[in-house]
């Protein structure tokens, strides 16, 4: 478990905004779907920033990651802004897209086996990136390309190089994935569930890698997780996302002091912590689907602090003291993380 | 440090739907256009066949040497071959024999083959062993090779090429014969039938082989294509039909020395003609398959 | 590996020598006496001439002496004396094999290049123009191959005057222009088997992971396309395009017979007609050859182009 630094760098000197998701919308016209993916999603990541993105299966948070790179299905309805450093990717004609894709913004999904081309070898699957959407000569692509190998610490990089996807194991397949990433040397990396399906060493290792290249580089990094507790140590701010909305935005240690929305305090109520003599309360009822439409808060039928006026209440982000803010009707209670563990 | 799984909510129970007839419960059965026309013209032809003597202008082999290699004109609607002969009276004399030959040869490879994939799916064994070596054997021949063999052997016919083409395709028939008879098999109610004392044999031909009819029929009729271009260029060698018949593969053959001078419809007329009933027949035959659930292939 | 080519090699090894047996076994089978056609005309078929040529061609020994010293022959290169010419068998069918191995070779690479070409279509552009595809290559496929043939002449050739219309040229460039009708007519039929396993190998290989990846990583639609799709989904295409070649070769009784080329094909038609049964026998047995053979070469690259089963057969 990598424990956050106890010295935060918060408000680095150059707070310029990287990526900046605006009121996102996305409906998927699927079957069966009665509401969107996203709902006026908001999202902000700083250079150096290491942001947090949580929440269940199906709550939209890879679809914000994909949106970004603007890799969504062809017939997804999009509304509002993704602004990376400044430009709006959703209006970028096809070249400047690929030019993002290539230098400024790098993706790590969550199975590294499956991210690469099983017939090829590990140097085509680096260098390709670096000759065919960089422009190096062959010579200087190999030379970097054992160079992006040792940077994630991988030993004996030129014969890695030769070996096939499946030669190697799970944990070097994503140093290798990330070594790719951090190829086009990005401003920003999207990892989603970049650690999940590794075991817990080498969690830690990928992690420190990852917050290496943040320090030394300043690169933003927006960490896709289903686990709050991971995020709430890793990170520097978390968005939990609920039915396609954000319904809380803090700084980590803010959200792990004092949630003040019921599904994050439930998220946390739900996991056991070392010394922690209250038993574990698991949310009741199921995450919700697609085809699950709300006229009102859509945590209402899981909540345990919902009132009758919650279920018409039309949900809207609420500021709170310390700068985050919360999608939730009852601000009023103190402590709804008390109220949920009873 | 996961998410826990919660239990999903008791589903409510469906309310009984109310029972509606038979017949608005079957969804409308339609046929799409290109199936219509391409039935529709097997039809025409089939009855064109039957009725040749009877609509055809002329007789099939009436030479006429000064209406050599005619043009289509009022006379002669389809032209005329070098010995003056009307294309269109032979191309419809044809039809009989260019479209009951396939057929005879396909009923007789689909005896030979459900019997012997019949035979090896139910004994398996030795009799399995036997007779998938002997089809693979026959697999070593690529295309019509095979049966090139046997007329090679039993000389030039029509009665010949039909024996050879049937031996030559029973072994496709025997294959997909085994693998569905194979999967039948080993449903239960063929359990019951032994336990009640019915014999093997009489299980298969009375209650395993009438089950698999549905599969089979729409796999022989996806077939008959490929069954009626063997026929034809058959003839075409000149190993199949003999002159004076007009099949249409052997009469495509006699146009061909006509081509050279210029002449085109002695060969196109009854090469269109083998071409239409094939790409209709597969039209029929991909959607009659589809509806009698032939996966296979 | 090489238990699984060992094991291939000899599965080739008894189907050809089965194979062999039954070419060799059904012609001796055939009715009629084959010492009358060698003599000659009914008439002066005396007892004594028959008897001579009998010996001479060893005709009175039993099935398996003959398929013996037949086989024994044919792999010292000796495919017996034709009837019909009277010159030796391997003489009269090596001059006729470069013409056979041109015309399949040419007609391959149309086939394959034209066939995935229209498979990366499909797959790529999908809807209408895939639909255009099928219904053409279908069509094309429901055709007899000696249809095909004699329309290409009636139109490119006679009509037109583009090509040849018959025999099979001199020298590299005028046997292609011979022979590129022929090659067509062959290869017209292939293309809606090859065109439609390149679009379903393709589809299956667009809904990989690593090909979001790579587009992810801002590789152009054209290079994700080359570099991943296709290259994954070479496989199967392979394959087919194998088998299809190799049961080329019993197309070209057809080509070649409409063609009016001396090659393999239209000599194994002229034996057959002239009752020469020792070409015959020779020409169906090569023809099996170069069918098992191919389809095997095919089965042993198999591994080659796919990583992962080389694998697995080491492990194995």
């Amino acid at each position: 478990m990598v424990r956050k630094e106890s010295d935060p760098a918060k408000t680095p000197l150059d707070a310029e905004t990287l990526l900046d998701i605006e009121d996102l919308t996305v409906e998927l016209p699927g079957v069966g779907a009665r509401r969107p993916v996203l709902d006026a999603v908001r999202l902000r990541v700083d250079r150096g920033e290491v942001v947090g993105l949580v929440g269940e299966s199906g709550s939209g948070k890879s679809t914000a990651a994909k949106a970004v790179l603007r890799m969504l299905p062809r017939d997804a309805h999009l509304r509002g802004r993704v602004g990376v450093a400044g430009r709006d990717v959703l209006t970028l004609n096809a070249g400047d897209l690929r030019e993002l894709r290539a230098r400024r913004v790098a993706m790590v999904h969550q199975d590294p086996r499956s991210s690469l081309n099983p017939v090829r070898r590990i140097g085509d699957f680096l260098t390709e990136r670096l000759i065919h959407t960089l422009g190096r000569p062959k010579a200087q692509a190999y030379a970097e390309a054992l160079r992006l190998l040792e940077a994630v610490g991988i030993v004996r990089p030129a014969e890695r190089l030769r070996q096939f996807p499946h030669e190697l194991s799970g944990g070097m397949l994503q140093r290798v994935v990330i070594a790719a990433a951090l190829a086009g040397d990005p401003e920003l990396l999207l990892a989603d569930e970049a650690t999940s399906a590794l075991d817990v060493t080498t969690q830690a290792e990928i992690l420190a890698i990852l917050r290496e290249h943040r320090t030394g580089r300043g690169l933003g990094l927006l960490f896709i997780t289903h686990d709050l507790h991971l995020a709430a140590a890793y990170c520097d701010r978390v968005y939990v996302m609920y039915a396609g909305r954000v319904v809380e935005e803090r700084t980590a240690e803010r959200l792990f002091e004092d949630p003040r929305h019921p599904y994050t305090a439930g998220l946390l109520a739900c996991t056991p912590e070392l010394g922690d003599p209250r038993p574990i309360s698991p949310i009741p009822g199921r995450p919700p689907s697609l085809d699950d439409a709300f006229p009102g808060c859509p945590f209402v039928a899981r909540c345990p602090v919902a009132e009758a006026a919650c279920e018409t209440w039309l949900p809207v982000a609420r500021e709170l003291d310390d700068g985050g803010s919360v999608m939730c009707r009852r601000t009023d209670l103190d402590h709804p993380a008390e109220k949920v563990r009873r | 440090m996961t998410l826990p799984q919660t239990a999903a909510p008791p589903v409510p129970p469906v309310p009984p739907v109310p029972m509606m007839s038979s017949k608005s419960a079957k969804p409308a059965r339609t046929w799409p256009i290109p199936f219509r026309i391409a039935a529709g013209f097997l039809l025409l032809t089939a009855t064109l066949a039957i009725l040749a003597p009877l609509v055809a202008p002329y007789e099939p082999d009436a030479i006429d040497l000064n209406a050599s290699l005619a043009l289509p004109d009022g006379a002669h609607v389809l032209g005329t071959d070098q010995s003056g002969r009307d294309l269109l009276s032979r191309v419809l004399h044809g039809a009989g024999p260019s479209l009951v030959a396939p057929l005879a040869l396909l009923a007789l490879a689909s005896v030979i083959g459900i019997a012997l994939g019949t035979l090896a799916a139910w004994h398996g064994g030795w009799v399995d062993a036997l007779v998938s070596r002997v089809t693979d054997v026959m697999f070593a021949f690529p295309g019509l090779l095979f049966v090139i063999l046997i007329v090679s052997v039993f000389g030039d016919g029509l009665t010949t090429a039909v024996i050879a083409l049937a031996l030559a395709y029973s072994p496709v028939v025997a294959k997909y014969t085994r693998s569905i008879a194979l999967a039948e098999r080993a449903k239960p109610y063929i359990d019951a039938y032994r336990v009640q004392g019915m014999g093997g044999f009489a299980i298969c031909a009375r209650r395993l082989v009438p089950n698999l009819a549905p599969s089979l029929i729409g796999y022989l009729v996806l077939m008959f294509g490929q069954v009626l271009m063997g026929m034809a260029t058959l003839s075409y060698l000149g190993f199949g039909a003999q002159p004076p018949s007009s099949e249409w593969g052997l009469m495509v053959k006699e146009g061909q020395a006509a081509l050279v001078q210029g002449a085109l419809w002695p060969a196109l007329v009854p090469g269109t003609a083998i071409a239409l009933v094939v790409v209709a027949f597969n039209v029929v035959g991909v959607r009659i398959s589809d509806r009698l659930g032939v996966r296979e292939r | 590996m090489p238990a699984r080519a060992l094991r291939i090699t000899l599965g080739l090894l008894v189907t050809l020598l089965a194979a062999s047996f039954v070419i060799f076994g059904a012609i001796y089978a055939a009715p009629g006496d084959p010492a009358a056609f060698l003599v000659g005309g009914q008439e002066d078929a005396t007892p004594e001439k028959l008897a001579a040529v009998r010996a001479a061609y060893h005709l009175d020994d039993p099935l398996w002496v003959q398929y013996g010293d037949w086989i024994g022959g044919v792999l010292r290169g000796d495919l017996g004396r034709s009837m019909q010419y009277h010159d030796q068998v391997a003489d009269l069918v090596s001059s006729r094999v470069p013409t056979t191995l041109f015309l399949v070779g040419y007609s391959a690479v149309l086939f394959v290049v034209a066939g995935v070409a229209l498979g990366v279509l499909s797959a790529v552009r999908g809807g209408r123009v895939d639909s255009i595809v099928v219904a053409v290559t279908t069509l094309l496929a429901s055709i007899p191959k000696f249809v095909k043939a004699l329309a290409l002449v009636a139109f490119l050739g006679v009509q037109l005057g583009w090509f040849p219309v018959t025999g099979a040229g001199e020298g590299f460039g005028d046997r292609l222009h011979h022979l590129t009708l022929p090659a067509l007519s062959l290869a017209l039929g292939e293309l809606a088997v090859v065109s439609r396993v390149t679009r379903q190998s393709m589809l299956e290989q667009y809904a990989q992971d690593h090909v979001t990846v790579a587009r992810a990583a801002g590789l152009s639609e054209f290079k994700v396309i080359r570099r991943h799709v296709l290259r994954n989904a070479l496989a199967p295409v392979v394959t087919m395009c194998g088998l299809i070649i190799a049961s080329l070769f019993a197309g070209t009784v057809v080509v070649e017979t409409a063609f009016g080329i001396s090659g393999m094909g239209s000599l194994l038609v002229q034996a057959i007609n002239t009752h020469d049964f020792p070409v015959t026998q020779a020409v169906l047995l090569l023809m099996v050859l170069a069918y098992m053979l191919v389809t095997t070469f095919v089965d042993l690259v198999h591994p080659l182009i796919d990583p992962r089963v080389r694998l697995e057969g080491s492990a194995a």
